[in-house]
């Protein structure tokens, strides 16, 4: 088991520390993913929180905890659970949108569908008498034994993914900021929608195998709240959210792989720290914008 | 006798939604360049007519063209606004990019950036902006802007691609007496400058009286249309609804119009106390 390299600490010289990253192939495996991920979700997460589909994410996520305990249990790889529990979910959520009419029936059905992911999520973990730590990296994260294989599929899936989300972006922009407009200029706004949300599925399966089902919110929200808090201008806004999206994993697993603490945790910790350090520094920014303003005013 | 192609023609129309006939015997004509209003109470189907334009809710009965074509055929020569759009203080959307949006977010693949085609698309946005008067505020987030300044980047969305044909369904809703007036008159001067034919749904017709060419009043399930001093008069309106209408002309010169079956309808009511 490479654990023993895990705790071996920091030397005095960074870049002993860094060749010392580099010198395991589990690292420079989880290193790999978690850029994969990162990626997917930077771009992805951009446009979810831009069409305010937070709720829908987050019971995506949910849905990915059942996926992998299910792939556990039939004796598959987690990422085939993830997967296909994610895009199936994807689509039962498309279903709701596009069969409700009004936005807190649509929120009431999927939350409805939370509730059933979780207690799913359970039962196959109960009816699994195995270690109780894979619920552990199923819902928090883990770094550990992610195998070139599995690098590979990820590689493949948000090659595609992202590749189909650049040739849709801008009629999705116009159907996320302005769906009537769109609709009358020819947008075909409901297949992009679930377009969209078989895109945010793939997102969530890809980012679940690094941060864990509960912590995909780390590199899917965050990083893109953090963009928009800092430019308006949407092309610019995607690029930064998924600069940050790509900061906070590198950080995140190079602290995991030199300390006790698990991987989800620094990348949770990181970004929301980098969302509270630019929230601060916009509103001051902000304010001293608005100081000679006031003056004029007054 | 009209030379050009009318922008558009309704001939004997008729519409249906839910099973329930919407109007019939609509007949009107709309010239390039004129600027009519579509009036009438709430649920006559002022709405339902900009949407038979687009061709997004079939005609039952009698036919239409609109820029020559069928219905929903010339879309793409049409900007529309549709009703009630306003974007609350979340939207950290700039102007500018909707106003974009308006001339390619149609387009599938990646927008390269520094290319000729960029170039141009960003001039022409930039006209556009400033034809609406809007350049002063078109980077901040829609919004943060208020009504009017919203309105008048919509309008640069619907122009942006030299429409021939601008459908706005009450543009002046939800904006105080003078932004009515002041859009009113932005959409006049562009009927003008641009050749554009534009048909504005309006709840109230004083704001825009002076600015308009024709109305058309939609009223009972049928359709009148003419010059506004030859259509909001006591006997059209009367003939139109059924029940005896009075229609008032205030000293100011303002209309109102009394005695009308459905509820809140009365010309100029809603600024009586702003």
């Amino acid at each position: 088991m490479p654990e023993a390299a895990v705790f071996q600490g920091l030397s005095w010289n960074p870049l002993t520390d860094l060749a010392d990253l580099f010198s395991y192939a589990f690292m420079v495996n989880a290193l790999e993913a978690g850029t994969i991920a990162a990626v997917m979700a930077g771009a992805t997460g951009w446009f979810m929180v831009l069409r305010r589909q937070t709720f829908a994410a987050h019971t995506l996520s949910l849905i990915a905890f059942p996926g992998a305990a299910a792939a556990t249990l039939a004796g598959f790889p987690l990422a085939a659970g993830y997967f296909a529990f994610c895009a199936f979910g994807a689509l039962a959520l498309g279903g709701i949108a596009g069969s409700r009419r009004s936005l807190s029936d649509e929120s009431a059905a999927i939350g409805s569908l939370q509730a059933l992911a979780l207690a799913l999520g359970f039962l196959f973990v109960s009816l699994y008498h195995g270690l109780l730590t894979g619920l552990d990296s199923i819902l928090f994260g883990t770094f550990l034994g992610i195998t070139s294989r599995q690098v590979l599929v990820l590689l493949v899936v948000a090659v595609v993914t992202l590749v189909l989300l650049a040739l849709v972006a801008r009629p999705l922009f116009f159907s996320s900021v302005d769906e009537d407009v769109a609709r009358a200029s020819g947008v075909p706004t409901r297949l992009l929608g679930i377009g969209f949300l078989l895109v945010l599925g793939l997102s969530v399966a890809e980012t679940s195998q690094i941060t864990g089902a509960l912590l995909v919110f780390a590199l899917l929200v965050t990083p893109a709240a953090t963009a928009r808090e800092l430019t308006l201008r949407p092309w610019l806004g995607i690029v930064l959210s998924v600069v940050f999206a790509l900061v906070v994993t590198w950080l995140g697993l190079a602290l995991a792989y030199f300390s006790i603490y698990p991987v989800g945790f620094y990348v949770t910790s990181l970004s929301f720290g980098l969302y509270i350090l630019v929230r601060l520094a916009t509103a001051v920014a902000r304010r001293s914008a608005t100081a000679p303003l006031a003056i004029e005013n007054a | 006798m009209i030379q050009r192609t009318p922008a558009v023609t309704f001939v004997d129309a008729a519409a249906r939604l839910g099973g329930r006939t919407i109007w019939s015997g609509v007949s009107l004509q709309v010239g390039q360049g004129e600027f009519v209003a579509i009036l009438g109470p709430n649920g006559s189907g002022k709405s339902t007519l900009v949407k038979a334009m687009l061709g997004l809710v079939p005609l039952s009965g009698g036919w239409a063209t609109v820029l020559g074509r069928a219905p929903g055929e010339a879309n793409t020569e049409i900007g529309y606004l549709p009703q009630r759009r306003s974007f609350d203080a979340g939207t950290r959307v700039r102007g500018i990019d909707l106003v974009e949006l308006g001339l390619d977010g149609a387009r599938w693949g990646i927008p390269l950036p520094r290319t000729a085609g960029r170039r141009r698309a960003a001039t022409r946005v930039a006209e556009v902006i400033e034809l609406v008067g809007a350049t002063e505020y078109a980077h901040e987030p829609i919004g943060h802007l208020s009504g009017g300044e919203q309105q008048r980047l919509l309008i640069a969305q619907g122009l942006v691609r030299r429409p021939r044909l601008l459908l706005l369904d009450e543009p002046l809703d939800s904006l105080d007496l003078p932004a009515q007036g002041a859009v009113a008159g932005l959409v006049r001067r562009i009927c003008e400058e641009e050749r554009v034919a534009v048909l504005l749904v309006a709840h109230d017709v004083n704001p825009i009286l002076g600015y308009l060419d024709r109305v058309v009043y939609l009223a009972g399930g049928r359709a009148a249309e003419g010059a506004p001093e030859s259509v909001i008069r006591s006997d059209t309106l009367t003939r139109l609804y059924g029940v005896p209408i009075e229609v008032l002309r205030a000293s100011d010169g303002r209309l109102v119009v009394v005695g009308q079956p459905e509820a809140p309808f009365v010309h100029g009511d809603r600024h009586a106390h702003a």
